[in-house]
């Protein structure tokens, strides 16, 4: 196991040198260039000609190349043209709460969808069954943002019930050891700023969630009605085992099989989703910061932070390999 | 030649893709003497899901075609301007069926054009997207060895980014039109096209037909050409199908983070949804509508495409 592990980080390397220079050629092609994209739209040729000599852009091409894989090797992406905090600062602080909506996202996905998706096929042909497919035909084809602004404009600004933005009540004086607010609410025996960073949390992780949620109800839908009608369950109800424990050991452990792959590809899109929907709940984290960038074409924050999330991203598909190596054996002989 | 055998990082994703490519041109059993297509067509007709989905897609094909003369106004014509307060935005009334906008343009009127610039968009990234995609695809599927090598490993590195996050730098770098909104969108489709066409080149490739083609001496390129890519094309056909919802959808996102078209002339939905967001409390109509219209189209191309597969596919041959 630990040689799997071992290849697959191995194997990372072309990847991530290949993302490199993708976007070293992305800077590179940037109006104005990466002089412009340092200093900012207002730059005068003279302080580009002298950011160009400080930093060794008239050298040629291959140099940069390599100066700029050695910096971006140390993590330095170079400051924010509008906070003027360094990039790769600025993304660790931000990047926890990324991290928290991912994930409560989704276990909501996971702690909805394998349920329902296991009832409707087990109830095939039902009302269930048949509400459960169009909702999943439907999650899909809604666009994140809109379900977030009904969302929030239905439960937070309408009811009152939940908060509608940001990662917790700034009244609330609450420590910040790891960034993970409900983390460090829990560390810190803070129990009220822990409560409140979840119930700020609620809104946005079932917008985000919804996507997964939906594909992931119809793939353990046909998964397990795929596995219902397989040889080794007919032998399991005729040998005379408790239905309870045909349905656990057989179908669901192997119907769970596809659902796991696909949990893993989500997880992996939710970081798209996410700097949609941190954007509609002013949320803080990475997504939200991007979408700044964006607006104010602040290209230095741009590059960091989609060569870091492209990284995370990678890293997030290696432990889905890794944990279906686990799952299932065969995948580690391959 | 043949796949690689050594799993390599996200396998899971390209595994995905390699069983849908893997399963092309499978003749489905007790249907012997007809036509792939034949059969195909044959079973998306008796399917009631696929015919809702193609009434749909037809619907809005007509309503953008014949946009000019179904919407009842002028869509940049602006109206009613005088009932138009900070708070208040006129809602449905006589000549206007559903209200009007914030700059006082007829609601129903944009929607009608906005079709053709959501149409545009979907279908000119997805052709692009398939196009590039294909030709990489072939690239690799046809000539093998380290052509193919070469080519995946770039597939790769673009299929390892995702896909908004993509779409995000190359409108940026493009700057801001509707020209750039398509070549984004359509490059975060190339890997996926690629992917699956050389994958389902590959089962193809290894055929009995395409052996006995070979031992025939027909040449490399009719082989690859006349034979293997027309057989391989079922899974592109589907995944192109559902990629113009994908399209659709993407494009309102780019919208909404500000990458869309600024072209105030032509009106697009998911522009409008965008725009709506900020008179959300005091009409929400204006975002509910567009997003109604995108959520019904892109449905109608998923259930196309879904019952697609199901028609093509071997697996589903109940």
């Amino acid at each position: 196991m630990l040689r799997f592990i071992l290849r697959r980080l191995v194997q990372l390397v072309p990847i991530l040198l290949g993302l490199s220079i993708l976007l070293f050629a992305w800077l590179r092609a940037l109006p104005g260039g990466p002089a412009q994209a340092a200093l900012g739209e207002r730059a005068t040729p003279e302080a580009i000609a002298r950011y160009n000599e400080l930093f060794g852009l008239d050298q040629p091409l291959y140099v940069q190349y390599f100066r700029f894989l050695g910096r971006a090797v140390q993590l330095d992406f170079g400051s924010s043209a509008q906070t003027g905090r360094p990039v790769t600062t600025e993304f660790l602080e931000r990047m926890p709460g990324t991290i928290e909506l991912t994930l409560f996202a989704m276990v909501f996905a996971i702690g909805v969808g394998i349920p329902l998706g296991y009832l409707a096929a087990r109830k095939h042909g039902s009302w269930l069954d048949s509400t459960s497919v169009i909702g999943s035909l439907l999650g899909v084809a809604i666009p994140v943002f809109f379900l977030a602004y009904l969302l929030r404009l239905l439960f937070a600004v309408q009811l009152g019930w939940l908060p509608g933005s940001g990662r917790q009540d700034v009244r609330m004086d609450a420590t910040r050891i790891t960034n993970f607010y409900v983390l460090d609410g829990l560390l810190t025996r803070e129990w009220d700023a822990a409560w409140d960073a979840v119930l700020h949390l609620v809104l946005p992780a079932i917008a985000l969630g919804t996507i997964p949620l939906a594909i992931i109800v119809r793939i353990t839908r046909a998964s397990v009605l795929d596995v219902v009608n397989e040889d080794y369950v007919r032998t399991a109800n005729a040998k005379g085992l408790a239905t309870r424990t045909v349905r656990r050991r057989h179908i669901l452990r192997n119907a769970l099989l596809p659902v796991s792959t696909t949990i893993g590809l989500q997880t992996g899109l939710l970081l798209s989703g996410a700097v949609l929907t941190e954007t509609v709940f002013a949320f803080g984290g990475v997504g939200s910061a991007l979408r700044d960038a964006i607006f104010t074409r602040d290209f230095a924050v741009l590059q960091g932070f989609i060569l870091l999330l492209a990284v995370v991203y990678v890293l997030v598909n290696l432990l889905v390999d890794i944990s279906y190596g686990l799952l299932d054996p065969r995948v580690r002989v391959r | 030649m043949s796949a690689p055998t050594r799993p390599r990082p996200g396998d899971a994703r390209r595994t995905r893709i390699d069983e849908l490519a893997a399963r092309a041109g499978q003749v489905p059993e007790g249907e012997g003497g007809v036509s792939l297509t034949k059969s195909a067509f044959r079973r998306l007709r008796r399917n009631p899901v696929a015919i809702l989905g193609a009434v749909i897609v037809v619907v809005f094909l007509v309503v953008a075609a014949f946009a000019p003369f179904l919407a009842p106004r002028d869509p940049l014509a602006q109206t009613l301007l005088s009932e138009i307060r900070p708070n208040s935005i006129p809602g449905a009334q006589e000549g206007f069926p559903l209200g009007v906008d914030n700059l006082g343009r007829d609601l129903l009127s944009r929607l009608v054009y906005g079709s053709r610039q959501s149409l545009l968009i979907g279908v000119v990234s997805t052709v692009l997207g398939v196009i590039v995609g294909m030709a990489l695809g072939v690239l690799a599927g046809a000539f093998g060895g380290w052509v193919d090598t070469v080519v995946m490993r770039f597939v790769d590195i673009l299929l390892s980014i995702p896909s908004l996050l993509m779409a995000i730098s190359i409108s940026v770098l493009l700057g801001q039109n509707q020209y750039a909104l398509m070549i984004a969108i359509a490059v975060t489709q190339i890997p996926v096209f690629a992917r699956l066409l050389r994958g389902s080149m590959l089962v193809q490739r290894s055929s009995d037909y395409a052996l006995a083609a070979r031992a025939l001496g027909v040449r490399k390129s009719r082989i690859v050409f006349g034979h293997v890519l027309p057989n391989s094309l079922s899974p592109v056909i589907v995944q192109t199908t559902l990629s113009l919802a994908t399209a659709i959808i993407e494009a309102a996102a780019l919208s909404f983070l500000g990458l869309g078209d600024p072209d105030l002339a032509r009106p697009e939905w998911g522009a409008m949804l965008a725009n709506a967001q900020a008179f959300l409390s005091i009409r929400p109509e204006l975002a509910v509508y567009p997003a109604l219209c995108i959520i019904v189209v892109a449905l109608g191309f998923t259930l196309l495409g879904e019952s697609l597969r199901e028609a093509l596919d071997p697996k589903f041959r109940r």
